[in-house]
């Protein structure tokens, strides 16, 4: 029998049921994240680890210019990226879920999904291909005649890092947005216009106020992994185009220097975080005050 | 003697949420039994108990004389037809019905035979191959009753089995499942928050306020004699009074508040009452309006319509009476040459002691 | 309509790199630009006689298959509990599991490699690269697998225990077969997502890599380059075949529960 005020059978067997999946992310998510922060205080003395307890690794990850410039281009690109990517999305997320018949709509989900589930590495090559010197896009432009030199502003730049990206991460932003535009009451975007609002201002009183949740997703789940890729810069970034993963990468298995590694993996971490939960912030207030 | 299902101190809490307190309740053999009360009240905790799908927190269940403690809801002498009906998407109609006999020791054929005679028995004949998901709300709720009754359970739990159907369907199925339960002969125990519902179909009643019993009786006592305000003004409609008990005895001296002086037969007060200040309570149905040259030996007291509404068969009028807080609600039935009174006119109303329910407090 | 036509060009947006991979695949020339040179299969006969990309090919196999396997395992653990009566902190433990949705895969894969490196010293090889996939997996599995559980009427369970059936038993004979096709498309999308992962491979593969690690040692190969795109050519077939078998089981489920139609994967 149950005791009073304590938790019920069922609760107790939902417990059991999450002890498996929640143990495995604490061995190997949150011990492995906790070593990385351990290390981040330890330094590197040629093929061992010094454990004593130092701010070493944070004083050099903020002091030299190449790991402040490579964080603060990370960002930028990252900002770059979740703008264009959720700006470009949010015409397609609102087209499917207003315009489309509803038995279509799984279809179009559907369509817009695939690219995602292909090749990531292929995928980002072939733009490489698209947008290089004797690219896909310079030869059709050429050949069309609407350039005359080949357009060298799309390759091995920050530009190109955010079209892949873009490219990259495009249902990641759709679908947010799309569940939260179906959420949505038909019926109150007709009381709206009901109540003398137009589409336009029933659109930006209405149907975007509600969104929002989906946008706020949308943005995070774009705006985080992106930091961490390393890929895109590498193959499309060129010299200007490298981020704050490609160093870390570099640390950890190039120079073999894991202790400022896991300093600039949690610099870079820590910077996300309090862009996003800032963001999450300025949203709920912007959203109150209207 | 006849009793089957035996509650004891049955105490149930969520965290600090106290659903069930002190439930003591004998449910008998082959009665048609319902728990009424609103939502949130504790009647579906108190059948979902029954069915072993809640441990109670304190006390003890019995049924058939058995112990109820550590029986599994697979174990237990009950079935239950759900709320959602619960019909298995993935079956047909027949696998549903079956879906209980897996363990049943008959053959194939006789399995087959006995979910043919459930289906008939439902009004479902030759549906057995359909798919679950093709049928309408009313053959669900067939299925659901098919499902439960082949196993011969001695209880069927009926958790609010009406509620999802439209009110022809529902007053359909009433008297089907009346006519569905004298002919199997068991125990129906429904939950419902319909007191019409209740009061229709059951033998005993139970209402529920806020995890305690507020009456436990048979419909027409229940309806005639409640033993609170609250249950009084939960079921049917009833116009409450102010009064005053100024003796008692076998019948009961009452000043009422407009009416005047009364004696009430001390049966008319059930909850028990004591001398000095009580409400009185009067159902719509017995007070009339004396129209233009009737004539009554009754008592009457004059008033001033104050509301007409119309239902067809019925009119419902509200009386504004000298002495009473609130208008009297008078239900008339339209009967030919009884014209429709208008707002304002003056009438004069005909009560009788006998039909007052003097309640405590 | 300017949104439909907006529409139709985002979709361009989205083919045109999977687009050109057969085109340069059949292509009969080493550069990967226009214009083309011919027409030629050679490139998919030298996927053939590559033995260090069947080894890359099957390795990715391996651990794509357990991956998947033992994240959806996980992943059923988890939306079913997360169906069930809620307590104290099972917002915040779901949280935690979801988290690798938002971590960057470079953090997972760096706070692995000093766990199984530096602290345990142990050496890298498939298991390593399977025990960060189901890390990363897992999410999505219980995102779709939440939905195959939010359709489930809790009283069916119930029903099926008052009919006479077990705890177990009751799962058996309607849980599992109600969410049968959810569990089929989370373990579609686990193998995809393992098979196609590099960033995290790359980091945690010990001497035989996996496939998109042995893509990206190509890739620095003009020469080579041809090949990749025959083999990108297999992926993405492959891959659309998968996930069309995912969404068909998906809305075959929806059918089974009764349910309309309301969205895709995620």
């Amino acid at each position: 029998m149950a005791t009073r005020g304590g938790l019920g059978q069922e609760a107790r067997r939902s417990i059991a049921l999450l002890a498996a999946p929640f143990s495995y992310a604490i061995l190997l998510l949150a011990m492995p994240l906790g070593a990385v922060v351990l290390f981040s205080f330890w330094t590197q003395d040629f093929l061992d680890i010094d454990t004593t307890f130092t701010l070493a690794n944070y004083e050099e990850a903020l002091s030299q210019p190449i790991y402040r410039m490579l964080l603060g281009r990370s960002l930028w690109i990252a900002g770059a990226v979740t703008l264009v990517t959720v700006v470009l999305a949010f015409p397609i997320a609102y087209f499917v879920s207003f315009y489309v018949a509803p038995s279509r709509k799984s279809l179009w989900l559907f369509l817009i999904t695939i690219p995602f589930w292909t090749s990531y590495l292929i995928r980002v090559f072939l733009w490489k291909v698209i947008l290089g010197f004797n690219g896909v896009l310079n030869t059709s432009l050429q050949g069309l005649g609407f350039i005359d030199e080949p357009l060298t502003f799309i390759l091995y730049n920050a530009n190109a890092v955010v079209i892949t990206l873009a490219h990259a991460f495009a249902p990641f932003a759709i679908l947010p947005i799309f569940v939260a535009l179906e959420r949505i009451d038909r019926s109150l975007l007709e009381a709206s216009q009901d109540l003398g609002e137009n589409k336009v201002t029933t659109f930006l009183r209405v149907t975007l106020p509600l969104a929002m949740p989906g946008v706020v997703a949308a943005t995070l789940i774009v705006f985080i992994p992106t930091i961490g890729d390393y890929v895109t810069p590498r193959l499309v970034g060129g010299p200007d185009g490298l981020m704050i993963a490609n160093m870390i990468q570099t640390q950890f298995l190039r120079l073999n220097n894991a202790p400022l590694g896991a300093t600039l993996a949690i610099l870079a971490m820590l910077s996300v975080t309090v862009i996003a939960l800032l963001f999450i912030w300025l949203n709920r207030k912007w959203l109150r005050t209207r | 003697m006849n009793e089957l299902i035996r509650l004891r101190g049955i105490h149930k809490f969520y965290g600090d949420f106290h659903a069930l307190k002190g439930i003591n309740l004998t449910i008998r053999k082959g009665e048609f039994f319902s728990l009424l009360g609103p939502s949130g009240c504790g009647k579906t905790t108190l059948l979902r108990t029954i069915a072993g799908f809640e441990d109670p927190t304190e006390g003890t269940l019995s049924i058939d004389g058995r112990d109820m403690r550590r029986v599994p809801a697979n174990e237990r002498p009950t079935n239950m037809v759900f709320q959602s009906y619960a019909i298995f998407p993935h079956l047909s109609v027949a696998e549903n019905v079956g879906f209980g006999l897996r363990k049943d020791p008959r053959s194939k054929d006789e399995k087959t035979r006995a979910v043919g005679r459930a289906l008939e028995m439902v009004g479902l004949a030759g549906y057995g191959t359909r798919r679950a998901t093709a049928l309408s709300g009313g053959q669900r709720q067939r299925v659901a009753l098919a499902r439960a009754l082949i196993l011969e359970p001695k209880v069927l739990l009926l958790d609010e089995p009406l509620s999802a159907l439209d009110k022809k369907m529902r007053e359909q199925m009433q008297v089907e499942l009346i006519r569905l339960q004298r002919h199997v002969g068991i125990t129906f125990i429904l939950v419902t928050h319909d007191q019409e519902e209740a009061l229709v179909m059951s033998d005993r009643i139970a209402v529920m306020f806020e995890g305690e019993i507020g009456q436990l009786a048979d419909p027409e006592t229940l309806y005639r004699r409640p033993v609170s305000k609250k249950v009084a003004s939960f079921i049917g409609m009833m116009n409450f009074l102010d009064g005053r008990v100024t003796a008692e005895g076998p019948s009961i001296a009452v000043e009422v508040a407009g009416l005047g002086r009364c004696e009430v037969p001390a049966e008319q007060a059930p909850g028990g009452i004591s001398a000095g200040a009580i409400t009185v309570g009067i159902r719509p149905e017995t007070l009339a309006i004396l129209y233009e040259g009737e004539t009554t030996d009754r008592r009457v007291v004059d008033g001033v319509v104050d509301e007409v509404v119309y239902y067809g068969d019925m009119t419902y009028y509200d009386v504004r009476v000298d002495g009473v807080e609130k208008p009297l609600t008078i239900s008339m039935k339209n009967l030919i040459g009884r014209p429709v009174l208008d707002v304002g006119a003056a009438t004069r109303v005909v009560w009788d002691a006998r039909s007052l329910v003097l309640l405590a407090g | 309509m300017t949104l439909r036509f907006y529409a139709v060009a985002y979709l361009i947006f989205l083919y045109a790199p999977i687009a050109l991979l057969p085109i340069f695949a059949f292509n009969d020339g080493t550069i990967i630009a226009f214009p083309l040179q011919g027409f030629t299969t050679q490139w998919f006969g030298e996927l053939r006689t590559t033995p260090a990309l069947h080894e890359a090919v099957k390795n990715s196999l391996i651990i794509a298959v357990s991956s998947a396997v033992i994240a959806t395992l996980l992943g059923i653990c988890a939306a079913r509990a997360g169906q069930m009566e809620t307590f104290p902190g099972k917002g915040g433990v779901i949280g935690f599991i979801m988290l690798p949705l938002v971590l960057p895969e470079i953090i997972v894969a760096v706070s692995l490699l000093v766990v199984i490196v530096r602290v345990m010293g142990l050496p890298l090889g498939n298991w390593t690269i399977i025990l960060a996939h189901v890390l990363i997996c897992m999410p999505f599995c219980i995102a779709v697998l939440n939905g195959a559980f939010a359709g489930l009427d809790k009283s069916m369970e119930e029903a099926a225990m008052d009919l006479g059936q077990s705890r177990w038993g009751a799962f058996r004979l309607v849980t599992l077969p109600l969410i049968a096709p959810g569990i089929v498309s989370s373990l579609l999308i686990s193998f995809t997502i393992s098979l196609d992962e590099f960033i995290i491979a790359f980091f945690l593969s010990g001497n035989s890599p996996t496939m998109p690690v042995y893509i990206w040692g190509l890739l620095r190969f003009p020469e080579k380059l041809p090949v990749v795109m025959a083999l990108g050519t297999i992926l993405v077939a492959l891959s659309i075949v998968l996930l069309t078998i995912a969404e068909t089981m998906r809305r075959r489920g929806l059918r089974r529960a009764g349910l309309k139609d309301t969205g895709g994967f995620l």
